[in-house]
């Protein structure tokens, strides 16, 4: 195989496999800004705290790293409701100065907690045998890893897109980002609908959360560290479109990849540049409501 | 109300003067360290150094005491460690700074400590340059050059590094450290085939599509200079996870990339990489035995010190040493940093001292292998010493070294 060729399937693979980290990340984040125009700042620290579950499960009680992620995904969406109900609901009509102050105040508190009890050195977990090492697709190996992490992503966007446009609640969720008034009259309870996505989104978090220790070593720093890329995917997406979200977190995903093969001497230039030229057009996002 | 509370503000000044006066003896120390963010653990790998040492010590320099003022020293930007640092010279009247993880900070404080004519010993920021900013600069960790220089012609004499790939993250130090590397190697007859810069020290980044180059590339090694927090991790795993080491690409770099504190966490990819560095756990000799012993019994058996540990140690050795041969009289900067230009002792890196001329470190440079020990954790195996090395990029006159 050419060397070109090559060079394209690599940037293609990893990039697709970053892209997916970022819209499992960031698709709660999306939902939950555009249904009720909510500034969730404290998104990435339920990924932080997804991060954490997985590895006192992997490393205290002895759990296989699969379905470590799902249980922490499960507990996480659990423990993100209380949240949901008594702090967030408070300020679901204020301003976004004061949701993006009790949120990152959220954060914040969530980075202290986690480095009193498992202290700021990043964590790693360990991987099954199968997830270690390449995987042989004939013409070349990948990294089987992040072959794992596409695979996931590619299920996840076929459930919510099943989910989100052929269900009854998908609908409903659809109804109510577009038009929350019309929707509220029509008899649809947007507050327990929010929660749901809420729950939903924020399991979703740490799941991706789980994913990004094998990626990038965990810190309770996470909470904050990649939040800008977060909401560079919701941004440039669109908000509430998953169609958006994981349109951008490809191109996004993509590019940062291939800009830093190619020319690594331009640092992050690329992800912002794509991120200005999106927003120039348009505005609102790839498939945001103008 | 106004008056009593200004007249009980005064009094309580007053009591405070007279307090400090009456504790002539009592050195005060400004540490800056990062104590929050993404690089909280190298602050706390060097503060639990420093704590140690002045538990274990204080008694040494009986009457005379010292007092630790601890700041965050924030992001490696520098703008907070400068801020910080001005108001522990102004506000709290520190005598002499230490700590600087980060070298943006102590190039950032430079004029300061000149102006305030306090002297700056720097536990850990190897930017070469930064001890020729100011005659009040002393540094008692390590040059970027002390390690990276000589491991130019070690990598192409003994480990076989016909090209070289470098890789870093694009801050002064890791500038410094690739420079230092290419100086010695192209020196030796190498040759170097990719550089490539991997963003800011202040995010992890994904480093697939950097060592996918590399790896295309096909280099005989790869250089790589990372901050040693998070950065290394992740240097380990996607240098694993791409299958590098079995594709023929060695690793190698500063020990910045195989931290002792992160190392049993790194698994089998980090097996078999080359590392050139003045500390390891593993160095045998009495003084690190005992270091190691006493780290232990404070923070526990899974706790382990580092490079950064082993020079912060060293450095509130110096500070000690220091009050003792001045007898507590910290009030004239010249006359402090004149007492630590030479000082040297044997402490767990073996024989270290502080250069009279450059007021730079001078020490013992081990190449060293990851392996795994018989009871199974990793290790660090010496495979060779350079004595006493000193900053070559002084000694050379390279770029902003010569001034």
């Amino acid at each position: 195989m050419s060397h070109a060729a090559n060079i394209v399937i690599s940037i293609l693979f990893d990039g697709l496999a970053y892209a997916m980290f970022l819209f499992i990340t960031s698709v709660g984040l999306s939902v939950t800004m555009g249904l009720m125009n909510f500034v969730n700042l404290a998104h990435g620290a339920f990924a932080m705290v997804g991060g954490y579950i997985v590895v006192s499960l992997t490393r205290s009680l002895g759990i296989d790293f699969v379905p470590a992620l799902v249980i922490s995904a499960v507990l996480v969406g659990i423990i993100s409701i209380p949240f949901e109900r008594f702090l967030y609901r408070r300020l679901y009509k204020a301003t976004d100065l004061e949701q993006v102050l009790l949120t990152i105040g959220l954060a914040f508190m969530a980075i202290a907690t986690f480095t009193y009890f498992y202290g700021p050195i990043p964590k790693s977990v360990p991987l099954p045998h199968w997830l270690e090492g390449d995987v042989n697709l004939g013409f070349r190996t990948f990294p089987s890893y992040r072959a794992f992490l596409i695979v996931v992503g590619a299920v996840l966007v076929t459930i919510l897109w099943y989910a989100f446009e052929r269900t009854n609640i998908g609908a409903r969720i659809r109804a109510a980002v577009d038009n929350r008034r019309m929707a509220e009259s029509v008899g649809i309870n947007v507050d327990r609908l929010f929660t749901l996505t809420f729950a939903v989104g924020s399991g979703l978090a740490a799941l991706g959360g789980g994913f990004a220790i094998q990626l990038f070593g965990l810190t309770p720093y996470f909470a904050v560290l990649y939040l800008v890329l977060f909401l560079i995917v919701v941004a440039t997406g669109g908000l509430g479109s998953l169609k958006g979200t994981l349109l951008a977190a490809l191109v996004i995903g993509i590019i940062d990849t291939g800009g830093k093969y190619m020319f690594p001497q331009a640092g992050n230039f690329f992800v912002y540049l794509v991120t200005v030229v999106v927003l120039l057009i348009k505005p609102a996002g790839f498939y945001g409501r103008e | 109300m106004r008056l009593g509370s200004r007249l009980g503000l005064t009094a309580l000044a007053l009591a405070l003067g007279l307090g400090g006066a009456a504790n002539a003896g009592t050195v005060k120390i400004g540490v800056v360290l990062p104590f929050s963010g993404a690089n909280a653990d190298l602050g706390h790998q060097m503060d639990k150094a420093f704590d140690l040492y002045v538990k274990l010590h204080a008694k040494d320099i009986a009457p005379n005491k010292v007092e630790l003022i601890k700041r965050d020293e924030g992001p490696p930007t520098g703008a907070v460690a400068k801020t910080v640092g001005t108001e522990l010279i102004t506000n709290n009247k520190v005598q002499i700074l230490t700590g600087f993880s980060f070298s943006p900070s102590a190039i950032a404080l430079a004029p300061v400590v000149t102006q305030a004519k306090v002297p700056m010993l720097i536990a850990n920021a190897g930017t070469a340059w930064i001890t020729n900013l100011s005659p009040y600069i002393a540094r008692l960790s390590f040059s970027m050059w002390s390690p990276a220089y000589p491991m130019g012609a070690y990598a192409y004499n003994k480990i076989g590094c016909k090209t070289t790939a470098v890789a870093y993250t694009d801050f002064p130090p890791g500038k410094d450290s690739t420079e230092a590397f290419e100086t010695g190697y192209k020196k030796a007859g190498g040759k170097v085939t990719l550089s490539i810069p991997m963003g800011s020290p202040v995010q992890v980044p994904d480093f697939t599509p950097f060592f996918q180059r590399i790896k295309d590339a096909h280099p005989d090694c790869m250089y790589v200079f990372v901050p040693s927090g998070a950065h290394a991790t992740g240097v380990m795993k996607a240098y694993g996870e791409l299958g590098m080491r079995k594709a023929g690409i060695k690793l190698i770099g500063p020990m910045d990339l195989i931290p002792d504190n992160k190392l049993q966490d790194m698994g089998d990819a980090a097996i078999g990489t080359i590392v050139m560095g003045h500390y390891a756990v593993d160095l045998n000799n009495p003084q690190n035995k005992e270091f190691n012993e006493e780290w232990h019994k404070a923070y526990g058996p899974d706790s382990y010190p580092d490079f950064m540990s082993a020079a912060a140690w060293d450095s509130m050795h110096a500070i000690f040493d220091t009050v003792k041969k001045l007898n507590g009289d910290f009030s004239n900067g010249q006359k402090v940093i004149d007492a630590l230009k030479g000082w040297s002792t044997v402490g767990p890196r073996g024989k270290v001292s502080i250069d009279p001329q450059t007021r730079d470190v001078v020490e013992d440079e081990h190449a060293m292998e990851v392996y795994r020990k018989p009871d199974g954790k990793l290790g660090e195996r010496i495979l060779d010493t350079i004595p006493q090395v000193k900053d070559e990029c002084k000694a050379l006159k390279i770029g902003r070294c010569a001034s």
